[in-house]
């Protein structure tokens, strides 16, 4: 196992010249050593031409990386001792469960017994010990994709194991399952694990710590919570959760925020540097307030959504739109109707150029 | 415009697609054909846009059957799964093909209007093949909606995009289906986009249409534990129960002071929303201690899958929540939140909702 320190840039066109032309633009990140991380973004991020260039499958066009201190920019997957589980599974189908399962271990000439010792613990974690001596061609793809899995995870002494949308082939119903398997396999192993995903649920639910990536560039690593509760940029907030953080833009001064036609002062303590701003507020930190209330906005509502377990209020005042989730009581509101809305409190963040002010 | 299908069914070989059914989806609003791959959603569609004929039944147009009627004359829009445009045709061209195929005017105000709307309007001279996944459908999109046809079939028209993309796309189209008056029929497999749509959902499950009404009726009275199962995400939390002397008794757990309406002795099934399950206590709360077996977090929402004595219970929370695996941990509902079926799976009792209902 290792640390991955990285300090680098990629362009697969030569000559980059401007930001776009980078897949990645320069980031520095550490990963430690037995952590769970997840690379998380929309198609064409970054996320794979980093989990990538971690492997070694790309040398990156600038810059280095570092597996515990030691310089490995040009080493291949092997000698950076790197075990990688793609989208779709990579088996053998000539061979049993048990020997696909060995056959990272026997290419590294390990004794048989301890190769034996690895598979069962591997096929038991896995719930694959009943089928460890059928072949693998006949069995279906969700216990094909484990046996990937598995292979990624049978040698105890890899640098890292990089996943990458490993859970794509899986039926819905039984990915739930798998996201448990690797949970509880990351604890009992101390891997360092690195999750490549664009599904906000299989990132959260995996990783201890999530590198929310968008046009080359990693805009927030957090945990789960911090990217819920304080995005640190809008991309963020707008990304992980649905709906997305609600932004509204103004002006703040000593007065406080200026923002859909009138003045709201701060909350409490909060501090401000002058000048343009964007207010960020989740829908789940919007609440309904009686008329007046400080740091609430009088709105119009624009459209009431019944989901079922809560009600989705869309509101919408000077060109300001504004969502909130609501207990199902508010669904009696109806389209026009005036409600006042709590915008301002503890959970507000507040955004200049798209970054959080902190 | 008013489309009604009367028993129809659809055998192909030995096998069959759609079972006996008849609906009249509302007229000028949405309906939501929801349901698993295989439900049968795609036959259906396909029988309203004329594409396939029944074995059997009767589709009518304003009460005249249309059966027979080639689909060129039935003025339907369809718009796929798949991002389906010309790929000779610039962006422009596309959305206007319908409309220059009727020698219509106005052509380059309703084309721009449309092209604005899905936010386009820059693409306009591009290939479709220039662009996103996303800014394709949309493309497909506009030139569905150009046509103005008082049908409007979309067969799981967001399922190849990614969910923030979708979630824009879905308050976009929600939008412009309320602003027309076309009947719009959206085959989805996820409960919660069919809840976003709002409007009626019929709900589709083996080939048989089980329940079709208001969406938030539907889910708030299945009339079945099959379509509490079909239209529920997470899954319902179902628990087996008995009817005894002084309410109902789940089995392996605790005893829920409920009218069950039925009679003693008579085995129920209990069902529970996730969001219903709760990790903090309130005012004649029941109590099933567990174990936690894992716990997902999507976001705005936390899934904790808990391991009691009734059965793997999933309790659905509001924002970002750890608990660790293995944990201890107890989960509690008031019994005025339970859905009771019988024996053959109806519905006896559904939850009081408030707001009046």
């Amino acid at each position: 196992m290792a640390r991955i320190e990285l300090d680098l840039a990629h362009a697969y066109k030569r000559n980059p010249e401007q930001d776009s032309d980078y897949a990645l633009l320069p980031l520095k990140m550490t990963f430690d050593d037995g952590g769970a991380y997840a690379l998380l973004g929309p198609s064409g991020c970054g996320k794979t031409t980093l989990l990538n260039i971690m492997s070694g499958l790309v040398t990156p066009s600038r810059g280095n990386v570092l597996f515990d201190g030691r310089d490995v920019t040009q080493a291949s997957p092997q000698q950076r001792n790197i075990a990688q589980v793609f989208q779709f599974p990579v088996i053998y189908d000539t061979m049993t469960v048990a020997e696909n399962l060995a056959f990272p271990l026997r290419n590294r000439k390990l004794p048989a017994a301890q190769i034996a010792k690895r598979v069962g613990e591997i096929a038991e974690m896995l719930e694959l010990s009943g089928q460890l001596n059928q072949r693998a061609a006949g069995l279906a793809a969700d216990a094909k994709q484990k046996i990937s899995l598995g292979r990624g995870l049978v040698r105890p002494d890899v640098s890292a194991v990089l996943f990458d949308e490993p859970l794509t082939v899986i039926d819905p119903h039984l990915k739930w399952k798998l996201r448990r398997k690797l949970k509880q396999i990351h604890r009992e192993l101390k891997l360092t694990l690195i999750y490549v995903t664009h599904d906000q649920v299989e990132a959260l639910t995996f990783a201890d710590h999530v590198v929310v990536m968008t046009r080359g560039r990693a805009v927030q690593v957090g945990s789960p919570a911090d990217l819920f509760e304080r995005p640190s940029h809008t991309f963020v907030g707008n990304f992980i959760g649905s709906p997305g953080m609600n932004f509204l833009s103004g002006r703040v001064d000593h007065q406080g925020m200026h923002l859909a036609g009138v003045t709201l002062a701060l909350p409490a303590g909060r501090v401000l540097p002058a000048g343009d701003m964007k207010l960020g507020i989740r829908p789940e930190y919007v609440s309904l307030v009686p008329a007046q209330t400080a740091g609430a906005l009088q709105m119009a509502v624009s459209q009431v959504q019944d989901v079922g377990t809560h009600v989705i209020l869309s509101a919408h005042r000077d060109g300001c739109n504004l969502k909130a989730r609501l207990s199902p009581d508010a669904a009696q509101l109806a389209v026009g109707d005036a409600v006042w809305l709590k915008v301002m409190g503890e959970h507000t963040c507040f955004y200049k150029n798209e970054e959080i002010v902190p | 415009m008013q489309l009604t299908l009367e028993g129809i069914h659809k055998k192909v070989g030995p096998q069959t697609w759609l079972y006996d059914m008849s609906i009249a989806p509302r007229s000028g609003a949405v309906t939501v054909l929801l349901g698993a791959t295989q439900a049968g959603k795609t036959s259906l569609m396909r029988i309203m846009a004329g594409l396939d004929v029944p074995s059997g039944g009767r589709v009518l147009v304003d009460g005249k059957s249309v059966l027979g009627v080639p689909v060129r004359a039935r003025n339907v829009a369809m718009v796929y799964q798949q991002f389906i445009n010309y790929p000779s045709l610039t962006v422009y061209d596309n959305i206007a093909s319908p409309l220059k195929l009727r020698r219509e005017t106005g052509i380059d105000q309703r084309v721009r209007e449309l092209a604005h709307k899905l936010h386009i309007e820059m693409f306009l001279d591009r290939l479709p093949a220039e662009l996103s996944g996303g800014q394709q459908q949309r493309v497909a999109l506009a030139r569905a909606l150009a046509k103005g046809a008082p049908l409007m079939l979309l067969d799981e028209p967001l399922v190849n995009l990614d969910y923030k993309l979708r979630e824009e796309l879905r308050d976009e189209l929600t939008a412009l289906f309320a602003a027309g008056d076309s009947t719009v029929i959206y085959a989805t497999t996820e409960p919660g986009e069919a809840l976003l749509l709002g409007g009626y959902t019929a709900v589709l499950d083996g080939g048989e249409l089980l329940q079709y009404g208001p969406t938030s009726e539907v889910f708030h009275k299945p009339a079945s534990l099959r379509v509490a199962r079909a239209f529920s995400d997470p899954p319902m939390n179902l628990m087996g129960a008995m009817v005894v002397a002084d309410g109902v008794q789940l089995d392996g757990g605790p005893l829920l002071a409920l009218n069950a309406v039925a009679p003693s002795k008579s085995k129920l099934t209990v069902g529970l929303r996730a969001s219903a399950l709760r990790v903090r206590e309130q005012p004649g709360d029941i109590a099933l201690p567990g174990k936690v077996e894992l716990t997902e977090i999507s976001g705005s929402d936390t899934f904790v899958h808990v391991h009691t004595l009734v059965g793997e219970l999933v309790a659905q929370l509001t924002g970002v929540h750890y608990f660790e695996l293995g944990a201890l941990v107890t989960v509690y509902f008031h019994p005025s939140q339970v859905y009771l079926f019988d024996a053959d799976g109806m519905l006896l009792l559904a939850p009081v909702r408030g707001g009046g209902h």
